[in-house]
């Protein structure tokens, strides 16, 4: 399937899901439920997609302190918890992995 | 100025401080979905097509990892599940409008359009120009987003390749997550979709994913459940 083919039922999907309810009201009520757990998503999805990227190197999973992107990943999450500074956070991870790559080399 | 004029800009306003936010993640998407593959048109469409940030890095990630196209979608949509949430709490406040204006503002509907709009309308309630409010934040942030993603794939070009940009993603998403990380059931969703998606890595088709997110919602729920069931904490 062609790049423009998957944008399209990616958008009109995304679009479905954000007119959903708002063309739905009352017609359902939304069970409670469902509704806590659509909390949950945002952190869970893109946890799953982050941690594997950091520990998976070339597929091979690297645990070990030669792992730059790791490290530079667990500086990143410590300056955005403490500081809850999005281009902070950018900016630490980025100047981290530099200087990693610097220290220990890749 | 007219009530309707001036609800827009109030909007607008409100919208301003996540703008200056949004930017360099506009720019950074723009390059990034240039360097995974994307023609310098798709890139730049996407922003107007799918119109969601998350979403639109993930999928830049996925055409680079060379997925199949039913993933990537599948992905997308888990991705911005968390769109009915703002559409079903938003609705109340919208149900009275035309249905070009419900199209129109659900289109519109973004995490950074969402936020400043409940909160201006549960302090105010439902008046009658009240929707202009969230098309000024939603339709400067959309304009803000074209602009700079449309920066990032000029300058993307320019980036050197030893230039690490891959890992603007992960910390893309960090900066994303973490601060929302707010109650304990939120944390342990986190973690276990982490943790479960390392293990789960090589189940075909990112399906490991999928599983990841799913456990992560579970565990988040059933703690939550578990938690306001004790009473207090």
């Amino acid at each position: 399937m062609n790049i423009w083919l998957i944008m399209l039922v990616g958008g009109l999907i995304t679009f479905g899901m954000r007119y959903s309810f708002i063309f739905l009201f009352g017609k359902f009520e939304i069970p409670e439920t469902m509704r806590k757990a659509l909390h949950y998503v945002p952190p869970a999805v893109l946890s799953a997609i982050t941690v594997p990227a950091l520990v998976y190197q070339t597929n091979h999973l690297d645990l070990s302190l030669g792992n730059t992107q790791l490290l530079a990943g667990i500086v990143a999450i410590l300056v955005a918890w403490y500081t809850k500074n999005t281009l902070l956070t950018i900016l630490a991870g980025m100047v981290a992995l530099l200087l990693l790559q610097l220290f220990i080399g890749t | 100025m007219s009530e309707a004029r001036k609800t827009f800009w109030d909007g607008v306003r409100a919208e301003f401080p996540i703008l200056i936010g949004v930017f360099p993640f506009g720019m950074i998407y723009g390059a990034l979905a240039l360097n995974s593959g994307l023609s310098k048109l798709s890139s730049q469409m996407m922003s107007s097509i799918i119109f969601a940030g998350s979403a639109q890095f993930v999928t830049a990630q996925l055409v680079h990892d060379a997925a199949p196209a039913l993933v990537i979608i599948f992905t997308i949509a888990v991705v911005n599940l968390r769109h009915m949430l703002y559409s079903a709490s938003l609705a109340p406040y919208l149900k009275d409008l035309t249905s070009k204006w419900k199209v129109l503002l659900s289109y519109l509907l973004t995490d950074e359009a969402y936020a400043p709009s409940i909160i201006e309308y549960e302090k105010t309630g439902i008046k009658p120009f009240s929707h202009w409010f969230l098309l000024g934040a939603g339709f400067s942030l959309w304009l803000t987003w074209q602009v700079s993603t449309a920066l990032g794939i000029f300058l993307g070009a320019a980036i050197p390749p030893k230039w690490p940009l891959d890992f603007a993603l992960p910390l893309t998403f960090i900066a994303m997550v973490v601060p929302a990380l707010k109650t304990s059931p939120m944390v342990a969703a986190a973690v276990s979709a982490g943790l479960v998606a390392v293990i789960a890595y090589s189940i075909p088709f990112r399906l490991g994913l999928i599983l990841a997110a799913l456990t992560g919602i579970v565990v988040g729920t059933i703690l939550e459940g578990r938690k306001s069931s004790r009473g207090t904490l």
